[in-house]
């Protein structure tokens, strides 16, 4: 009896909450499998998406966010041995899911560890609240793959903002099966947007991008890449995330949250 | 008719050197090169004194003298000390007050009313809040023990020069920074009393370092190496050089940019106060305030009566002599920017708005604009989309809280906006969707040490005041 | 505000005939923000008037005095000084003017018309129309007389007796009647009841009902007691609603509640005159009451009258200040001004 033929999983890009090839036709191999070769026409494709998404997104309630979140680590868990499958180690599943969890948590928390009532020295009501800054790109880190790609989307989108993420061309089977858990999430079409193939094709668009309103530099390890990135970011003055390293197995802190809000401070008077 | 007499604030509380030096490591020295320019009154043109200008040898000695004063001494220093400095420093400024508002209006040219009433109240209390926080930095929400950044440039604009000061340099040294500062060129005097007030607090020498000079100076500052956090508040446009040039770098950076902030009238709103709040939004500090509302966009049901109401209240501006306490609104600080607002608004004209102001008799010499309104504008003129930074306003409308909010959003910059309704429903369903760093409701330009201040989008990043200001000068 | 200023006159004088539309209009003004508009004072008070602007200040302030006595123990002995201060409130210089009017109960108006006016009752502008608004022709001396009727402080009587008592103040001579408006039945909302007696007294002034041609004519300041209404809102209300009924005036207080005229108050009730005024052509007067006792107190009313409303409010006839006090210490800075040294309260008469 012959061994059955295994049907073979195409990896493309995620966009709007879709899966579609790159409109440049292009893919390249990785562990023998191909994978979108993103264009710089993608990687605009995918911050329209972006945008459109960040109205109902950043507008959700705190709460509905936070599940929709922790739907995400429910699907993540569920998908454990197809991450291993692709390599990544199985508590490196564990600790990514996990991180994921802790981030949907703060979805309803932050607001009220981060912002406040000011008390001016007059007759007002004066509340600081965050916001989320907007469409953010993401230059995702190579390792861990897994727990690095969950470390830098989750602190992004779980206060409201939507991303362009560039995966690690080296890592990208990680990143797409994230897209399928993400896809199958309830999470809006939109909110995450993957984008695979070389960085320096897609990155510096999304640098430049005048639509983008931070980014998040965390992936990249040229140094020199890495200051012509900021450069094209200050056009439009992005919010930039410079490189550093990391132990992405430490407590991350809320600084990858909170460099992507804005503080909103409304003042109003009391009065009869 | 009840014709008000002069009453002009006496000069003569404030003593203005012929001639300032760099303050660098606690003294006053004579820069490098031995170049200086002249510091003029807006008012009159008349000069008040030679200020040295900073080359980038002086911005290196200042920045090796902040870096020493934070390794040996501010560094070290306990916060509860850092405190009292802090609070002397708050104190003088109390008792020295009518002596710093005189000689910002003369420098600026603001009417005094403000500078004492609004500018230098604002500066003591930034510095007696941030006083306070000097030895609690563990209980700001950035861990258990925070750590500075260390040396910190700062440079900043000639709208508000001491209230800036106050904004960058208290905060900077709560948190265990020292500074080198660069005041604008146009505006150095209180700045340099300011140093005369460091020494007179006995704050170690090294600490606050003021370096005078124009864009150049600020630039060597800015790039100096030897710098960990660059701090900025100007225009949007070196906001972005600035950016450019950090890129790269480990040095932390914070801006607050340009505006164009609406100001929104719904036609329920309390009218009498709404249009003191249009008037305050825009002529407030000659509307040289980056968080002006200069852009009114008033309902279409209530327009008329709005700008009826408008025009009788800009028609009782008391435009003149920034020193009469009766003026409300004063000189254009420099012949550069009423070049600026000239131009723009000439354009305003051009692109076919309606242009209003009222009958006002403008003194010969000094830099004056008569406040001005333009109605008919839309969405499309460069007077409803570029920053003038001065006393005109621009008059839209619309017709459903939707429209308003698009058109509001519907510009690069994200600082402040207003909202007027009776309505609290309305006030917030608004907020939420304006993105803009300052919403103010049935109020306008209102500023408070512990309420944080900053932008969305290209009106900057980081915010200023408040526990938020912290942030920035910590290396969190 | 949009349909005041768009309705034509005709169209508010209906609006008293029903409590609906009179609701529905008075709910329908723009609201006032408290912070805001003591705001919009408190800066207005900043305003520094010196040397010849002051002196003009002085002066103007005097001649739009009130000068006010309303005390149980008040006999025609304290009435009469009052009155003879009122015309001549600086012997020693003739040059200063007389006060607006003389202020006191119904009972006392006989002997303060004797001074005012040589004998009780003559002099009386009481032929001819007369001027449609503001204050009514003074006597000779030119102050004024007027009176507080309508059981004054409170109100609470009868309107039948606030008849009686407005009735008998025009009879004995007073040609300003200073009533007050039924709180309880404002703050209760009915305020038809309210309008509907604005209207009765103002008749009862010998207002502008021909049937009564010939009477005497007194005119008509309708006084809010203001530190009774809680909000700037009512305030606003209250004003129109005085104003749509025909006062003449609106004023602050009765000075016998602990808060009585405080400039945001006036500054509402300046707004309120002038948006009415711009509704409807009718220019209405305004009296803050009770409080004002400095020559800077005076003086930074002066300016937000100037700022608010206007030159056309800046005449005795359209803006007077009720108080006692305050009349010396407009005569002592009028003096310091002159003399260049400060003078002492023995110098000007207690009265």
């Amino acid at each position: 009896m012959s061994e059955r033929v295994a049907v073979r999983k195409t990896y493309k890009l995620f966009i709007g909450g879709k899966f579609p090839r790159s409109e440049s036709g292009r893919s390249y191999l990785v562990q023998d499998s191909n994978v979108s070769l993103a264009s710089r026409k993608d990687a605009r494709d995918a911050v329209v998406a972006a945008r459109a998404a960040v109205q109902g997104w950043a507008g959700a309630t705190a709460y509905n966010r936070g599940q929709i979140l922790y739907r995400v680590a429910e699907m993540l868990e569920g998908r454990r041995e197809q991450f291993v499958a692709l390599g990544v180690p199985g508590d490196e599943v564990d600790a990514a899911t996990d991180r994921w969890v802790w981030y949907a948590g703060w979805s309803d928390k932050l607001p009220q560890v981060y912002g406040g009532a000011n008390p001016v020295a007059g007759p007002y009501f004066n509340l600081s609240a965050p916001e989320p800054t907007g469409v953010v790109a993401v230059v995702a880190p190579e390792a861990p793959a897994l727990l690095g790609l969950v470390s830098v989307i989750a602190p992004a989108i779980v206060t409201g903002n939507t991303v362009v993420v560039a995966a690690s061309p080296a890592a990208p089977l990680a990143a797409v099966t994230l897209a399928e858990v993400l896809a199958t999430s309830d999470l809006p079409g939109g909110v995450v947007n993957i984008l695979t193939g070389r960085l320096a094709e897609t990155v510096p668009t999304l640098a430049a991008h005048m639509d983008v309103n931070a980014i998040d530099l965390t992936g990249v390890t040229d140094p020199e890449l890495a200051a012509d990135l900021e450069g094209r970011a200050a056009e439009n003055l992005k919010r930039v995330l410079r490189p550093a390293a990391h132990d992405w197995s430490a407590d991350p802190g809320l600084g990858r949250m909170t460099w992507l809000l804005e503080t909103k401070t409304v003042w109003h008077p009391k009065g009869l | 008719m009840f014709e008000y007499a002069p009453a002009p604030e006496s000069r003569s509380v404030v003593d203005i050197k012929p001639s300032y030096g760099l303050f660098v490591d606690g003294t006053f020295v004579d820069p490098a090169d031995g170049g200086s320019f002249k510091s003029i009154n807006p008012a009159s043109e008349e000069v008040l004194s030679e200020i040295a200008e900073g080359g980038a040898q002086d911005v290196d000695r200042a920045v090796r003298a902040a870096r020493k004063a934070y390794d040996k001494v501010w560094g070290p220093m306990p916060g509860r000390d850092r405190a009292k400095y802090l609070y002397r420093i708050a104190r003088i400024v109390q008792e020295r007050s009518r002596e710093l508002a005189v000689l910002e209006t003369l420098d600026n040219g603001k009417p005094i009313k403000e500078s004492r009433d609004v500018d230098l109240p604002l500066v003591a209390a930034h510095f007696f809040y941030y006083a306070g926080w000097a030895d609690k930095l563990g209980h700001a929400g950035f861990g258990p023990a925070p750590k500075p950044l260390g040396v910190a440039a700062q440079v900043i604009p000639w709208n508000f020069p001491l209230l800036m000061l106050a904004w960058k340099i208290a905060p900077a040294l709560a948190a265990g920074n020292t500074v080198v500062l660069k005041p604008a060129e146009t505006t150095p005097l209180t700045a340099l009393l300011f140093a005369e007030i460091c020494q007179q607090a006995d704050l170690p020498a090294g600490v606050v370092n003021i370096v005078t000079g124009a864009g150049d100076t600020g630039r060597a500052l800015v790039e100096h190496p030897g710098v960990d956090k660059v701090a900025f508040t100007g225009s949007t446009e070196v906001g972005r050089a600035i950016a450019r040039a950090v890129a790269g770098s480990r040095k932390k950076l914070t801006l607050e940019l340009g505006g164009k902030a609406a100001n929104i009238v719904f036609d329920d709103a309390p009218v009498d106060q709404a249009v003191e709040g249009i008037v305050n939004g825009i002529f407030f500090n000659q509307g040289h305030v980056c968080c002006a509302g200069s852009r009114l966009l008033v309902q279409e049901s209530v327009a008329e009566t709005v700008l009826e109401s408008l025009k009788r209240r800009m028609a009782q501006l008391r435009v003149g002599d920034p020193l009469d306490k009766n003026t409300d609104v004063g000189a254009i600080n420099s012949a550069a920017q009423l070049a600026r607002i000239k131009e723009l608004s000439d354009a305003g004209a051009a692109e076919g708005a309606q242009r209003w102001s009222p009958p006002c008799e403008l003194p010969e010499r000094g830099f004056w604009f008569a406040p001005t309104i333009f109605t008919g504008v839309t969405q499309a003129h460069r007077i409803a989309r570029e920053e003038i930074f001065g006393p005109v306003l621009s008059v839209l409308t619309f017709r459903t809280p939707a429209e308003a909010v698009e058109k509001a959003n519907n510009t690069p910059y994200g600082l402040s906006a207003g909202i007027w309704t009776e309505k609290g429903s309305r006030i917030l369903w608004t907020a939420d969707r304006l993105r803009a760093g300052v919403v103010w409701a049935n109020t306008f330009n209102k500023f408070d040490p512990t309420s944080p201040f900053g932008g969305y989008k290209e009106s900057g990043y980081g915010r200023e005041g408040g526990r938020h200001g912290l942030e920035a000068y910590l290396n969190v | 505000m949009t349909a005041t200023a768009t309705s034509a006159r005709s169209d508010l004088s209906e609006l008293g005939r029903s409590e609906t539309a009179l609701r529905a209009f008075l709910h329908g003004l723009p609201g006032v923000d408290q912070v805001g508009a003591e705001q919009r004072a408190a800066q207005l008070g900043t305003r520094s008037i010196k040397t010849t602007a002051k002196a003009q200040a002085i002066d103007l302030a005097i001649r739009m005095v009130d000068l006010t006595t309303l005390e149980g123990a008040d006999t025609p002995g304290k009435v009469r000084a009052l009155a003879a201060k009122a015309l001549r409130p600086d012997p020693a210089d003739p040059s200063c003017p007389h006060v607006g009017a003389v202020c006191v109960y119904p009972s006392m108006v006989p002997y303060a018309a004797e001074v005012l006016r040589g004998s009780a009752g003559s002099g009386r502008p009481s032929d001819g129309p007369g001027p449609t608004n503001g204050a009514a022709p003074a006597g000779p001396g030119g102050v004024h007389l007027a009176s507080v009727a309508t059981a004054f402080p409170s109100g609470q009587a009868p309107l039948e007796v606030k008849l009686a008592d407005t009735r008998a103040a025009v009879e004995a001579g007073a040609d300003e009647i200073d009533m007050v408006i039924n709180r309880g039945a404002f703050l209760a909302g009915r305020y038809g009841e309210v309008y509907d007696e604005i209207v009765a007294i103002k008749e009862a002034c010998g207002g502008a009902d021909a049937g009564r041609q010939g009477r005497p004519r007194a005119h008509l300041k309708v006084i809010l007691e203001t530190g009774e209404l809680a909000t700037y809102d009512n305030v606003r209300r209250v004003s129109w609603l005085a104003m749509l009924a025909g006062g003449d005036f609106i004023k602050t207080s009765t000075g016998k509640v602990p808060v009585a005229a405080t400039l945001p108050v006036t500054l509402v009730m300046l707004e309120a005159v002038r948006d009415f005024r711009t509704a409807t052509g009718r220019q209405v007067g305004v009296k803050p009451a009770g409080g004002i006792r400095t020559t800077k107190d005076a003086i930074k009313y002066l300016v937000m009258v100037n700022e608010t409303v206007g030159p056309d409010w800046l005449d005795p006839d359209w803006f007077r200040f009720g108080a006692s006090s305050l009349l010396n210490d407009l005569l002592m800075q009028r003096t310091k001004l002159k003399t260049g040294v400060y003078a002492g309260p023995d110098y000007f008469t207690l009265d």
